[in-house]
């Protein structure tokens, strides 16, 4: 097996694992509660409407998006890693059929395991420093990593068979 | 003339009861009824429980208006209800889906996994086992409640959905345990699955490769374009809404209840555009691996191939065309969806009668 396959499936089961432990230790320890805290910001929101109290309300709303935003950046971190994970999984098993030089083969591998690992990461790192640049500019990074890589996957299953033969 | 795959080395890849059997039959069945639900709850359930949303915040509204905040409080808990009802069928949907996915790519490595072919058989079993109680389990988190429940927050449907996730995690580290093993040795513990050249096969490992590269694309507009302002724009609806109750103009309150649902709605549609062109790319790919073992004709094979990759772009395009079309791009990409089920039907259909046909001749040596 060569390295960019090994790559490609050691690390798509690793992160296929890690978008489940960390889905898993969220819906135990955090979802129920996170939950909670969304729809009991929107009820305080409401109710204090409801008694004409224009700044309660507004904390409470702001709360509601803060928890949202926390929300909606934890569980697209867990699908994401098991989605590109899988995706990895797969690529390894077909890599042979991508008709470049092993050593092509092996920057395409790196640059769609990246990203797909620092995508997710630097999502659920957003819900620590809301807005930050940083992790704003990685989960652009991981991204363009993994469709870069995907495209010229594309064009190796495109191109015909010359000098990838020889190392399936 | 049915096209076999006769040689002995697809023969020998897929013995009876063998692991990699139990995971692709176990692994299609899962990805078919996962569409299946998927579709019925899109029909039946997702709108009318969209605009049961709608009316309890319009009700909530009024409460608001009339200085009720004890009514205000109450209807919250209603809503509360329908977002876990829709909330636990889009999860059992998907989870449904994805242990789908996964059996399929552990059918895939499983000449990489070093273990004997008794325990690979019955972790297949498991996890198959497992896919299967998953999905149960977070159905029924809705109807279950904390009913008997010995914790505060967590029910009875929670601790068997969580016990079949952590069971699938426990079964990928075996796997990937088998993978270290392998690497050891570099043996391969049975042979690899049969590459074959067919139309059917190339169709779909390019279809799923184009499909999977359009999603990333979409999701990457998405993110870039629409994310943030989507977040900007939720909290500020709902500061209108309350401003307007607080002032009585429910009128004007109605209207922000409309606008929250459209936001709602185009976040939504983007998301499931997103999420169903990857997921049927990644589908795509992964049974161009398992077309030699599909024993129907060429004729057959390229037509379901060409019905479930048809219904795998119409479903994203008519979901993403929901907001300007309405309903009738909802019907449309209902029955893309009901035609990568039946696709789907139509490969296992030939699968079965692959193995029905590999067994009969074993029995008759």
């Amino acid at each position: 097996m060569t390295a960019s396959r090994k790559l490609l499936i050691l690390g798509g089961m690793a992160l296929a694992a890690a978008g489940m432990l960390y889905g898993l230790y969220y819906a135990v320890f955090v979802e129920h509660q996170t939950l909670d805290q969304m729809g009991g910001s929107l009820t305080r929101a409401f109710a204090s409407a409801a008694e004409r109290d224009s700044s309660g309300s507004q904390t409470a709303l702001q709360a509601y998006a803060s928890t949202k935003y926390d929300y909606v950046r934890q569980v697209d971190a867990h699908s994401h890693w098991i989605g590109l994970g899988m995706l990895m999984i797969l690529l390894g098993a077909l890599f042979g059929r991508v008709n470049f030089s092993e050593a092509v083969r092996q920057a395409i591998a790196i640059s769609l395991l990246a990203g797909s690992a620092v995508f997710p990461l630097a999502v659920i790192l957003q819900t620590y420093h809301h807005g930050a640049f940083v992790f704003k500019a990685l989960a652009v990074v991981g991204p363009v990593l993994v469709i870069a890589g995907l495209t010229a996957t594309a064009s190796g299953f495109a191109r015909q068979p010359t000098v990838a033969k020889e190392a399936r | 003339m049915a096209t076999v795959a006769k040689s002995s080395l697809a023969v020998s890849t897929f013995a009876p009861v063998s692991a990699r059997r139990l995971y692709i039959f176990g692994g299609i069945a899962l990805i078919a009824v996962g569409m299946l639900f998927g579709d019925i709850f899109a029909v039946f359930i997702l709108h009318q429980n969209a605009g049961q949303q709608g009316a309890a915040l319009i009700d909530a509204s009024r409460a608001v208006a009339s200085r009720d905040a004890a009514a205000a409080t109450a209807i919250f808990g209603r809503l509360g209800g329908l977002l876990e009802d829709r909330g636990t069928k889009v999860d059992a949907h998907v989870h449904m889906l994805d242990a789908g996915y996964l059996a399929l790519l552990l059918a895939l490595v499983q000449p990489y996994i070093a273990l004997s072919q008794a325990t690979k058989k019955a972790m297949a079993g498991l996890f198959v086992m497992a896919g299967v109680l998953l999905a149960i389990g977070i159905f029924l988190i809705h109807y279950v409640g904390l009913a008997y429940s010995p914790f505060v927050v967590i029910g009875w449907a929670s601790v068997l959905a969580d016990s079949s996730g952590a069971l699938l995690i426990l079964i990928l580290m075996v796997q990937a345990w088998g993978f270290w093993k392998y690497l050891q040795n570099r043996e391969l513990a049975e042979p690899e699955l049969p590459a074959e050249d067919s139309m059917a096969s190339r169709a779909l490992l390019t279809g799923g490769t184009l499909l999977v590269l359009l999603g990333f694309l979409h999701g990457a507009y998405y993110a870039g374009s629409m994310l943030y302002q989507h977040e900007q724009m939720e909290p500020a609806v709902l500061q209108r809404m309350l401003g307007f109750a607080s002032e009585g103009n429910l009128a004007a309150a109605t209207g922000e209840v409309t606008n929250f649902g459209n936001l709602a709605g185009e976040r939504a549609v983007n998301i499931a555009a997103h999420s169903h062109v990857i997921e049927f790319g990644l589908l795509a790919m992964l049974l161009s691996f398992v077309q030699p073992y599909v024993y129907l004709s060429d004729k057959w094979k390229r037509c379901w191939v060409k019905v479930l990759l048809g219904g795998s772009v119409i479903l994203p395009v008519f979901v993403l065309l929901e907001l300007k079309l309405g309903l009738l791009a909802g019907g449309i990409a209902d029955v893309g969806g009901l035609m990568v089920v039946t696709g789907l039907i139509g490969m296992l259909v030939g699968i079965v009668r692959y193995s029905g046909h590999l067994d009969a001749a074993e029995s008759a040596r």
